[in-house]
């Protein structure tokens, strides 16, 4: 009858044994972690050592509750011979095993309410930014005084090859973007989320940050990281076809850094104002025109404009009828569709180079030529 | 098996196999089935395709109210053959007021959206407490309940401010808060709350006729209570029209609009189903001799119903017209 | 009274006139059993798509449209239905009452299920493919962004709904006036304990899911803008009131799971159960507090404080009568005579797979600390620790310990016993280690991973075919008893059973206690 019970265990054991091996040969390779990282900053640390604690708690309840479980397997078995006893309720014993459980829960609370609340002080930041999640991308804005003028998509940057197992995956796979967003370290920065059109969540797990980009709302958080580095996420809230598409990727660089970046952005925007007036070629609005369709609209419309989540642009009665109806779509988008208003998105440089393209690209040849003026008057002329 | 003690349970009547339920079945898929297609079409639908969703819903929902109809003579018949045991009545009732009870919760995910958007939703838009950057995105958007401003007209439209623009919303002229009324006395919803009210009082009176075995009196007030719900429901489609036409309220009108239709029209569709089942009930009796003092399920359940009803207007009437 | 009392008619108008309470029972057990295949069977596309790196089987759009039917179908077509047809087999033997209170609205709650559940999985072949929001169908993405398919979902609920409410009162009407003379309440069974509080959580909470995707229907083709902030609605309200439904109907999937526990639990150690009276008190404490803490789904939304701390506190409250729960099963066992068949076996792997569960329930229930669990595969892990090996465990040791008695024949022992080590083993291996990746920041939801976490995707998804692979084992013995398992003619099937279904004849006879059956007090609340 032990050698049963033996058995059992051996069984039982099995599993357990072969998940703790396969764990630990898995941290081994470095790149497979198996537990929470607490991060670089302090309230991750917090959050890293209440994490501990509790499964630390429950580990013990855990061992208690099982111990006596498989010793009762183990010893009070019929085939030992084991006449049962009858006793079916104590009321001291219940009462002890409500109360202790109790006492341990409070004893739980109290450095959970004390890292919530440091959690939610968004109070005294000394930069504030504005992330706002798009289908299926986000978007950063400095609304800090000296960041003005400074807003910037962030895509993702794995090329399709490598998601569809054409080309070998890099390194960052799935988790790199075409523009990082930049923060100065050791500075306490408030993150405004919110989102353009389906809820996103905007989640690096080494900075402890997760919050909820909801449309129409603005939620406040915050974060300070300690060390410099490049940290990486994802967003975490289904957000539709591409949900797992959205990487997030945030470089902490020293304060002169971030100054000096800060300043390659503003000297961009100045840029972009100084295309405004100028005037383009064909030729020249094609190619970029394709740079930001491949950009922008490829997901939904297709290589060729041969339609996809969005209606086909090879022959659309939008993209070869009035310049001013194509426009509009750019602009403001179709409500009430997929289709959103990239008056926001794309500056009227781009706007205007993949209007453009679409009405010449496809076989549409339309032969229009659209200036970054034309997009500007369109939209102050609504 | 041991031998019994208990007499009436010995009777429980246990029906035969029946059609009933498969033809339910039949009916209320075809229609559930028809109405999303109607509701497709309507949406996302090409109005120059022909389509078939209305006959489905049409031809669902007439073998779906046939068969129910078969259903309730059914166990009426067998109430009058004598089939039914003590006990079986007392699972009618049980099956009654729990069916009540889940209305009531129905109606209790509709009010707590309302109190959730009115206390919560609103304020925070307007740029106060957790939402006290919501600024940034509804610029001079004030909260004011009834909402009679949604923050997209607040900002001057989907073109100003594109983010979360799902859909367009109007703002209403007039809402149907006491202090917007025309004259105290031609206020509807204060004439449809004395109806009601009313009319729970017959349905109460007409109750007490059939227990004192006074056909005559029920018959009368029970006649009675179903013209003061059809009256109640001819004010609210008066209502309807006002709010449409005159008030600039309508369900595309922001928060306010679709609160005040969603709550007024499901009360007003259990008003018409209540109805409904009261003149079944009076038909019942009228035509049929129906009901004694001391058998009248039929009645009872659906005067519970109607009492439930009231209720529920007794608290729309409190936070959609008054407060 | 009829011929009906004679037995069964024959063909097909048996099953879809019946109003016999064990036709019903069946034909619940066998369409839940279906619908469970089906869920897996989208559970298994998951698992392969997951299983490396790279887009390799289906296009992003369809896996989640995978997700979303997977979690719909298992919770609403396999769980749920499946402990209504135990309810339906077991409420009126345990009670000694000769059928369910409202017998022909037992068979419409029923034949609703299969024609809705055929136009949800046909939703997959219609334009814009099927609902792909996930099974908590959050707005705006459901709203709309959502594809024309989402009317038909929507309706679906609805009538799903309808069974479900119709369902439950059925049941309460049955336990509240069908009980034998001399059958108190608390001598009831637990399990019929269980059933009843988890009735009235349904009766409670699916109008408000009602309520949800009603909103929903008027936001999407009528204008309305409940979930839209342009028009002075907010999305977050339909998280809201989703979750006041929600959270309800995951204690509605495992009340019943504690019920069954409870009733072999005892069997199998010979012994009365543990503290019956604080068994009914914690079940009840559970349900009336799954009303208070549904936004511990929303701890990263942006609640304000107060709100967070509130929901917090009352989450972690949950612990201690399910805990009460499972020291008095495991003080049942203590000094029992304990034998390990096939259901025990199932029982103590539920006992250890659902505490550990429940453990994960209670990290999560720590507000700051789930702001890094929120939406990652630890999610995942917990939940199906506590639904697969909570839920699923326990129904599948009911079929075992109750198939004998319905069918009269014994199933194969050893078959069961290794159906249970596969699964165990399968089990363990398919969702321990969604904790790591779960925890290193893999979130939920998603087609396609960082490098990283391949190992224990692999790991994962190799635990899941095995997993899958001993489902086969289980159809296959439960078939086989049922067509030609050894025959078996006692009335107590199991030494140690206690309770009126062990009191008529074996196979179960088509109409049961026709007149009452005697209550022993010595049978108390067995
Ligand atoms: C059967 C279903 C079931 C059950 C029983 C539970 C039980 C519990 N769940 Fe779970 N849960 C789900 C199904 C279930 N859950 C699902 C489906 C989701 C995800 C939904 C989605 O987003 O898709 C979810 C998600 C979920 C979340 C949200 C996570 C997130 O999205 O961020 C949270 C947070 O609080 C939570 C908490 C709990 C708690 C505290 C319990 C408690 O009831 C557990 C209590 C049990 C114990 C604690 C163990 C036994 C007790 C003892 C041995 C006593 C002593 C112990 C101590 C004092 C520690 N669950
Ligand atoms: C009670 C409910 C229940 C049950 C039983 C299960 C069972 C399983 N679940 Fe389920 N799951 C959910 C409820 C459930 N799940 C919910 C609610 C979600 C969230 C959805 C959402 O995010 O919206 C989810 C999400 C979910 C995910 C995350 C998806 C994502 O986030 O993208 C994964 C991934 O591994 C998963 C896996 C599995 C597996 C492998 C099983 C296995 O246990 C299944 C085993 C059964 C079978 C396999 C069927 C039997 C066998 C056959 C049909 C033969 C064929 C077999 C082979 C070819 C091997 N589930
Ligand atoms: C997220 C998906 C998506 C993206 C990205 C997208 N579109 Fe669209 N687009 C749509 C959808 C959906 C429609 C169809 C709208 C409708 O139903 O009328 C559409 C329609 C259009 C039309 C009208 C075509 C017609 O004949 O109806 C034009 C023009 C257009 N988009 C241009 C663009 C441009 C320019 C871009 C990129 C800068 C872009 N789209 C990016 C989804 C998208
Ligand atoms: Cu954005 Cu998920
Ligand atoms: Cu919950």
């Amino acid at each position: 009858m032990w050698f049963e019970a033996k058995r059992l265990l051996k069984l039982a054991l099995g599993p357990v044994l072969m998940l703790t091996s396969a764990a630990a040969m898995a941290a081994g390779t470095e790149v497979s972690q198996v537990n929470m990282s607490p991060g670089v900053t302090e309230v991750g640390q917090q959050i890293y050592d209440l994490h501990m604690i509790i499964l630390g708690i429950c580990t013990i309840i855990g061992i208690g509750v099982f111990g006596v479980m498989f010793y009762s397997i183990i010893y009070h078995r019929k085939s030992r011979g084991f006449t049962p006893a009858t006793f079916h309720e104590s009321t001291k014993v219940e009462i002890l095993w409500t109360v202790v459980p109790f006492i341990i829960l409070i004893g739980m609370a109290v450095p959970a309410t004390s890292t919530l609340v440091a959690l939610y002080d968004v109070e005294d930041a000394e930069l504030d930014v504005l992330i706002t999640g798009y289908q299926w991308k986000w978007k950063y804005e400095y609304l800090d005084e000296s960041g003005e003028n400074v807003s910037f998509f962030s895509n993702l940057r794995t090329p399709q090859s490598e998601i569809y197992n054409a080309e070998e995956k890099g390194e960052h796979y799935l988790l790199e973007v075409d523009e990082p967003l930049v923060l100065p370290v050791d500075t306490k920065v408030r993150l405004l989320v919110t989102a353009n059109d389906v809820l996103h969540s905007w989640w690096v797990p080494q900075l402890a940050v997760k919050k909820d980009a909801i449309p129409g709302f603005i939620n406040e958080t915050w974060t300070k990281a300690t060390e410099p580095g490049i940290y990486r996420g994802q967003c975490a809230e289904l957000c539709g076809k591409d949900h797992g598409f959205m990487p997030i990727v945030v470089n902490v660089v020293s304060k002169e850094e971030y100054a000096q970046w800060l300043d390659t952005k503003q000297a961009e925007a100045a840029e972009i104002k100084e295309l405004m007036a100028k005037t383009f070629t064909l030729d020249e609005q094609m190619e970029r025109g394709k740079a930001v369709y491949t950009q922008s609209c490829l997901a939904c419309h297709g290589a060729n404009g041969e339609g996809g989540v969005g209606t086909a642009i090879a022959g659309s009665p939008i993209a070869t009828g009035e310049l001013a109806g194509h426009l509009d779509v750019g602009i403001n988008g179709v409500p009430g569709t997929a289709m959103q208003a990239f008056g926001g998105q794309l500056n009227d440089v781009d706007m205007a180079a993949v209007i453009t393209y679409q009405r010449n690209a496809f076989n549409n040849n339309m032969g229009d030529l659209v200036q970054p003026i034309d997009v500007y008057n369109h939209k102050k002329g609504q | 098996m041991s031998s019994s003690t208990s007499t009436d349970y010995e009777k429980y009547y246990v029906p035969e196999k029946s059609r009933l339920a498969i033809c339910a079945t039949i009916g209320l898929i075809l229609s559930i089935y028809g109405a999303a297609s109607i509701m497709n079409d309507m949406t996302f639908g090409d109005p120059s395709e022909p389509s078939s969703s209305w006959t489905i819903f049409l031809c669902g929902l007439f073998f779906f109210v046939a068969t129910l109809f078969g259903w309730f003579r059914t166990t009426i018949r067998e109430n009058i053959a004598g089939m039914n045991s003590a006990q079986l009545k007392k699972s009618y009732v049980l099956g009654m007021f729990w069916f009540i009870f889940s209305e009531v919760m129905f109606f209790f995910a509709f009010f707590g959206a309302l109190f959730y958007v009115r206390n919560l939703v609103g304020p925070w838009l307007a740029g106060e407490g957790a939402g006290r950057m919501n600024f940034l995105l509804w610029e001079g958007f004030q909260y004011s309940w009834p909402m009679m401003e949604t923050p997209q007209e607040a900002v001057g439209g989907a073109a100003a401010q594109p983010i979360a623009n799902n859909g367009s919303f109007t703002s209403a002229e007039t809402s149907m808060a006491f202090a917007e009324a025309h004259h105290w006395y031609a206020w509807l919803p204060m004439w449809n709350t004395i109806i009601l009210l009313t009319s729970s009082v017959t349905c109460h009176i007409a109750h007490l006729g059939i227990l004192d075995g006074n056909r005559k009196k029920f018959n009368i007030w029970l006649g009675l209570t179903v013209l003061l719900g059809i009256i109640f429901l001819c004010l609210q489609v008066a209502e309807y029209y006002e709010a449409y036409v005159h008030f600039g309220l309508t369900l595309n009108s922001g928060i306010y609009g679709s609160t005040f239709f969603m709550l007024t029209g499901f009360h007003g569709f259990h008003v018409l189903m209540g109805m409904t089942m009261l003149l079944i009930q009076w038909l019942r009796s009228v035509k049929g001799g129906h009901f004694t003092a001391d058998d009248h399920f039929g009645f009872e359940a659906s005067s519970w119903y109607w009492h439930f009803v009231d209720v529920v207007w007794v608290f729309l009437f409190l936070f959609i017209y008054i407060l | 009274m009829g011929d009906h009392h004679h037995g069964p008619a024959q063909g097909l108008s048996r099953w879809l006139f019946t109003t016999n309470h064990k036709d019903i029972g069946t034909m619940y057990l066998w369409f839940s059993f279906a619908m469970f295949l089906l869920g897996g069977f989208f559970a298994m596309i998951i698992r392969a798509e997951l299983f490396q790196p790279g887009m390799q089987l289906v296009d992003p759009a369809f896996f989640n449209q995978m997700t979303t039917l997977h979690g719909l179908i298992m919770v609403f077509g396999a769980i749920m239905p499946s402990f209504v047809g135990l309810a339906n087999w077991l409420i009126p033997m345990m009670i000694g009452a000769p059928d369910m209170a409202l017998p022909r609205m037992n068979n419409w709650s029923f034949w609703i299920l299969p024609p809705t559940f055929l136009l949800l999985a046909s939703t997959l072949f219609m334009e814009g493919g099927a609902p792909a929001f996930g099974w908590t169908f959050y707005a705006p993405l459901s709203t709309t962004y959502a594809p024309p398919s989402v009317t038909f979902f929507i309706f679906s609920v609805h009538v799903l709904g309808l069974s479900s409410i119709m369902g439950s009162i059925n049941i309460i009407a049955t336990v509240m006036n069908m009980r034998a003379p001399g059958m108190t309440y608390m001598k009831m069974p637990l399990f019929v304990w269980t059933w009843l509080i988890t009735a009235f959580l349904l009766v409670a909470v699916m109008p408000v899911l009602a309520g949800a995707v009603t909103m929903m229907l008027m936001d999407i083709h009528f204008g309305t803008s409940f979930f839209s902030a342009a028009g002075g609605g907010d999305p977050v309200l339909f998280q809201h009131v989703f979750w006041f439904f929600g959270h309800p109907e995951v204690y509605i999937i495992i009340l019943p799971a504690f019920g069954v526990v409870s009733q072999i639990i005892p069997a199998f150690s010979r012994k009365p159960l543990f503290g019956y009276d604080s068994m009914v008190y914690a079940t009840a404490s559970i349900a009336f507090l799954s009303f208070i803490v549904w936004a511990h789904h929303m701890y990263t939304v942006g609640m304000p404080i107060a709100g967070e701390l509130f929901f917090m506190y009352a989450t972690m409250l949950i612990a201690v009568p399910t805990g009460v729960k499972v020291f008095n099963w495991i003080t049942t066992m203590w000094r029992g005579a304990l034998t390990f068949e096939t259901p025990m076996l199932f029982c103590i792997g539920f006992l250890v797979l659902f505490t550990i569960g429940g453990f994960t329930g209670l990290m999560l229930s720590i507000a700051p600390a789930d702001f890094q669990y929120h939406d990652s595969y630890f999610v995942v892990a917990h939940f199906h620790y506590v639904m697969v090996a909570g839920a699923v465990f326990s129904m599948t040791a009911a079929i075992y310990y109750w198939l004998p008695k319905w069918c009269g024949r014994m199933y194969n022992e050893a078959m069961g016993k290794t159906h249970f080590w596969i699964s165990f083993i399968g089990f363990n291996v398919t969702f321990f280690p969604q904790h790591f990746v779960g925890l290193a920041g893999m979130p939920r939801r998603i087609p396609d991973y960082a490098l990283q976490f391949t190992d224990f995707n692999m790991m994962s998804s190799i635990g899941a075919f095995i997993y899958g692979a001993s489902q086969i084992l289980f159809l296959y013995n439960v078939i086989a008893t049922i067509v030609s398992g050894k025959p078996i003619s006692d009335e107590k099937v199991w030494e140690g059973a206690e309770g009126l279904e062990w009191t008529v004849a074996t196979p179960a006879p088509y109409h049961t206690f026709e007149t009452p059956p005697k209550i022993d007090p010595a049978h108390a609340h067995s």
